[in-house]
């Protein structure tokens, strides 16, 4: 993995997203967290990226420096034209309405002082609200995230469950009708039964106005169900990018695979029914590698069962190995 | 199966928790019954206010009678009525009867405590051994499950290790006196995907070694299907489907069940593919739903389901049984919401 | 780990530079005349001149600075200007060990009250102890602290006469009477900080009982008041360990109250009569060492953050 490049990057279509060479770097007391390590991104409008990897790879960090908060250590982020990294503070500001943001914990996410309709109209109040009815507009959204606008509107977040406030904060996002949504973990908090209403909302709200999507999430099965294409990320780099249909059986970068395997299956269940011990996995170094002193060469080489010498002396770039498909790995080939 | 010949460890009857709020009652557990035997592992699945942990921590006697909780109806622990004895008798139960493994490795473990403390003080007090022994024995359970460099993790804090490692510790820590029942409360919920794995095999491989019997309370129905002799799913405070773990998910028969599955993304699905979502919230325990607990939420509840609580009905195949009165039994057709009775 | 210690040592010097600047140029800005209070009222204006001069109170302010800051250095911080004229050092030393033991002895009273009730609050949290002793430390809370006194010195000493109302007996000649006279002040003392301790602790703790560790400590079988000492105790004493920090300097104002009170020879008097007599060497002097306390008692309060949680210690690489 675990490497650079912008092979996958589709130079001559319109894009909604594109992401150059981010880097995200935060100076702590011993070194510097290297967050995220050269990764390059580009959304078309309408499609949805799943950014997929385990805690620690960066996946956050990278959400967060596209919407400049902060603004990435270096690299480039274009929204659709408009390149925020190099506008001025209040412009950028501006241009940033355009991209809304998701985030985990929605009852967190929400100032529990304020009633829903403020909430959702938060954003109105700064850019001004050019329409006559205000109020009425505040309740289309709220009915279009499948909220009752007559029992929620005066209801502070306390009073409302998690999988409710995600939908006010979906309704948020929605307000200043941005042209990109970016999900850091939008469901991995709420209940199963929950997380398909809020899926489902999702995959409807980003038909119903046009929106291209960033979907950063830990879940292999979720992240497969709502992308168009998957980029899986490790210790701050990437190690795979893969149209989301070709997922389950044509992934190749080891890692990939490793985050396959880990999904529990049926074939497991019934290899354990069947009374064979499924092998006590040999507990090489599992220990994710730290950020402060990341491995040189291809970062996942440390736990990699492929790893050679090469991986150790030098970074695998990312090489289209079916058309949409790119692994930046030295040992794997279509 | 020849853990069914053995003798139950754990018989839990009729299990009611009552936490007293100033909000009214919750009902948190409301007439839970199972058993156990050894090396038999049972599955309590069920969403967040399913009750699932709370009865987990009932029948282990951490949450027993005080001024803010009732707990009625009988668990039996190794021939110990637990919530019948002293709170003394019932402490000699932890660690060395019942053991408990925790959802979060990052909050279970003393922060200001070295990791070797933590696993001889447990030896320590309940073997009564010397310190020296218990050193040794601690080191011989770190490497049972898998941790490199037992020694030298002995000095450590628990800051200074990763998730994954922090719960190996905190299972080391439950399996240190040797008990005869494991709890494990959302093990591998608050850990990365390819640890999560991991700390599954190790749970299953040590239950099937020592004979235990293992309860894995989780709300990743992936987790315990795989993992599970048998599952009881609860919704509610209540158990509205049970039987063996490959039946159940195989051939659901309770709409919950069949919901909740059907709910989960998977990985087989194409992209953009809709989900079959439970609509509603799961009910505020302080103020359950008449009849019913999932009648507002279900697609075939009618003025029956709405009225009356069914309670569980044995179904054919061994210990399976479903809570609903219009179960989806093969060939039966489900009874629609519009085919509504009496109205 | 070394660096560390010297990067720390150099902070407090500085610290301490800074004091002891601030001490002096504070009492040069303050009103009186030195050589009123040397020579008495009334005597002709060219005698105080001649003595001031002598005193090198006309030299530059810098001068004045360096020639009083060279003394302390060598341990001579000048001499007292009021009769008895003794060097400012040796009243000090006199002075000193009552107010440390009267403090240190109210603090410990206070610790050793507190811990305890604070845990058995806890451990009841929400029951009627629990109500109870949060009532009676409100209420303490609220009574000054020269109240607490008077009611003490009223009940114990004149109704009672169980403890001598005023003096002192140093702690090298008659231990139990040196501990006879220093009850109740330090007493007083523990009343007034003991609420406070109770409260913050008490509060933390209950925090810490919800925490996960002490539900798994107890899934061990652990015994609730070993759990209580030996895992809720240290990672619930952050807060308290702070305002034990700040009440040391609080105590420099309550040992002067209480010292007034119980008449004892400390250094709460002693600057309060070197104050109010124009004896500013004294008065420089015992501030200076006040400040050295406080800021050397503040340097272990932080050092014991490092004992009290290991993630502050720096990460051995």
């Amino acid at each position: 993995m675990a490497g650079s490049g912008i092979a996958h990057l589709r130079a001559d279509e319109k894009r909604a997203l594109t992401v150059e060479n981010l880097v995200v770097e935060f100076p702590v007391t011993g070194g510097v967290v290297h967050a995220v390590s050269d990764l390059s991104i580009d959304v078309l409008p309408g499609e949805t990226l799943g950014i997929l990897g385990e805690s620690g790879c960066g996946k956050s960090s990278a959400g967060r420096a596209l919407m400049q908060l902060p603004a990435p250590t270096s690299g480039r982020v274009l929204l659709g034209d408009a390149e925020l990294t190099a506008l001025k503070k209040n412009d950028m500001r501006r241009a940033r309405a355009k991209m809304q943001m998701i985030m985990q914990d929605p009852v967190s996410a929400l100032n529990p002082r304020r009633k829903v309709k403020d909430l959702v109209a938060e954003g109105l109040e700064v850019w001004g609200f050019e329409g006559k009815d205000r109020a009425k507009f505040v309740d289309d959204l709220l009915s279009s995230v499948g909220l009752d606008p007559a029992v929620v509107r005066d209801r502070r977040p306390h009073e409302l469950s998690g999988g409710q406030c995600q939908r006010v904060c979906i309704a948020r996002s929605l307000a200043l009708d941005p042209d990109v949504l970016i999900c850091d973990e939008p469901v991995s908090s709420l209940d199963v039964s929950v997380q398909a209403q809020v899926l489902n909302l999702l995959e409807e709200t980003r038909e119903r106005y046009d929106l291209s999507m960033i979907f950063i999430a830990h879940d292999v099965a979720v992240v497969k169900n709502i992308s168009d294409r998957v980029m899986v990320m490790y210790l701050g780099k990437t190690c795979e990018v893969i149209p989301s249909d070709d997922m389950q059986n044509k992934a190749l970068h080891p890692y990939t695979r490793l985050l396959l395997a880990s999904v529990p299956s049926a074939a497991d269940a019934q290899a354990r029914a069947a009374g064979e011990a499924t092998a006590e996995a040999p507990v090489k170094d599992v220990e994710l590698p730290s950020p402060l002193n990341p491995p040189s060469g291809c970062r996942f080489r440390t736990r990699c069962p492929l790893a050679t010498e090469q991986c150790a002396a030098e970074e695998p770039v990312l090489r289209e190995m079916r058309p949409g498909q790119f692994v930046a790995c030295h040992n794997v080939s279509a | 199966m020849t853990s069914e010949s053995k003798s139950p460890i754990l018989v839990v009857e009729n299990l009611r928790t009552v936490f007293h709020t100033p909000r009214g009652d919750v009902r948190a557990v409301d007439g839970v019954s199972f058993e156990l035997r050894p090396g038999e592992t049972l599955g309590l699945v069920g969403e967040s206010g399913s009750g699932k942990s709370v009865l987990g921590r009932t029948v282990m006697g951490l949450i027993s009678n005080d001024a803010r909780t009732t707990v009625t109806g009988k668990v039996t622990l190794g021939g110990v009525d637990v919530h019948g004895v002293k709170r003394a008798v019932r402490r000699k139960l932890w660690g060395t009867e019942v053991a408990m493994v925790f959802q979060d490795p990052m909050t279970s473990l003393n922060p200001v405590k070295r990791i070797g403390t933590h696993l001889t003080e447990t030896l320590r007090f309940h073997l009564r051994c010397t310190r020296k022994e218990a050193e040794e024995r601690a080191v011989e359970l770190l490497t049972q499950v898998g941790i490199p460099e037992p020694k030298r993790r002995m000095r450590q804090y628990p800051h200074e290790m990763s998730g994954g490692m922090r719960q190996r510790v905190v299972i080391a820590m439950a399996l240190a006196c040797d008990p005869r029942l494991l709890i494990a409360d959302e093990p591998t919920t608050a850990l990365d995907v390819t640890v999560q794995k991991q700390i599954l095999d190790l749970l299953g491989n040590l239950t099937t070694e020592r004979d235990m019997a293992t309860v894995l309370v989780s709300h990743d129905l992936g987790a315990v299907a795989g993992r599970t002799d048998r599952v009881q799913v609860m919704y509610a405070g209540r158990t509205v489907e049970q039987g063996r773990t490959s039946e159940v998910f195989a051939a659901p028969t309770h709409p919950y069940t069949d919901a909740l599955l059907a709910s989960i993304p998977q990985i087989e699905n194409a992209p953009h593919s809709l989900l079959r979502a439970i609509e509603g919230n799961p009910p505020d325990m302080a103020n359950p739903p008449g009849g019913c607990r999932f009648a507002p939420r279900c697609g075939y509840a009618d003025t029956t389901c709405t009225s009356d609580l069914p309670l569980l009905q044995p179904l054919a195949g061994p210990g399976r049984s479903v809570a609903c009165h219009h179960p989806l039994l093969a060939g039966a057709a489900p009874v629609g919401s519009e085919h509504t009775h009496g109205r | 780990m070394l660096r560390q210690f010297v990067l720390r040592v150099l902070e407090l010097l500085a610290v301490l530079l800074l004091v002891s600047f601030g001490v002096f140029a504070l009492l040069s800005l303050v009103p009186g005349d030195p050589a009123v209070a040397v020579l008495g009222e009334g005597r002709e204006p060219s005698e105080y001149a001649a003595l001031r001069d002598e005193m090198g109170l006309n030299d530059p302010f810098f001068t004045r600075y360096f020639d009083w800051f060279g003394g302390v250095l060598h341990g001579d911080l000048g001499s007292s200007l009021i009769p008895p004229v003794v060097p400012v050092w040796d009243r000090l030393v006199a002075a000193m060990p009552v107010s440390l033991e009267l403090a240190g002895l109210g603090l410990l009273i206070a610790l050793v009250v507190s811990v305890p009730l604070a845990m058995w609050s806890a451990y009841n949290e929400g029951g009627r102890i629990d109500r109870a002793i949060g009532a009676f430390t409100f209420g303490l809370l609220s009574l000054p602290s020269f109240l607490v006194g008077l009611v003490l010195i009223a009940v114990l000493v004149n109704s009672m006469g169980w403890f001598p109302r005023t003096g002192w007996v140093r702690i090298t000649d008659d231990f139990g009477g040196n501990l006879s006279h220093v009850f109740l002040p330090a007493l007083t003392i523990a009343l007034m900080e003991m609420a406070m301790f109770t409260r913050i602790l008490r509060n933390d703790l209950v925090t810490t009982l919800n925490e996960d560790f002490i539900l798994a400590a107890r899934a061990k079988g652990m015994p609730p008041l070993r759990i209580m000492v030996s895992d809720a105790l240290r990672p619930s004493s952050f807060s308290l360990v702070t305002i034990l920090g700040l009440s040391i300097g609080r105590l420099v104002g309550s040992t002067v109250i209480v010292e007034y009170l119980f008449s004892l020879p400390g250094m709460g008097r002693l600057v309060i009569e070197a104050a109010s007599t124009g004896n500013y060497p004294m008065v420089q002097g015992a501030v200076l060492l006040i400040a050295v306390v406080y800021v050397l008692s503040s340097a272990l309060i932080d050092l014991s953050y490092g004992y009290l949680d290991p993630r502050t210690r720096r990460a051995r690489a």
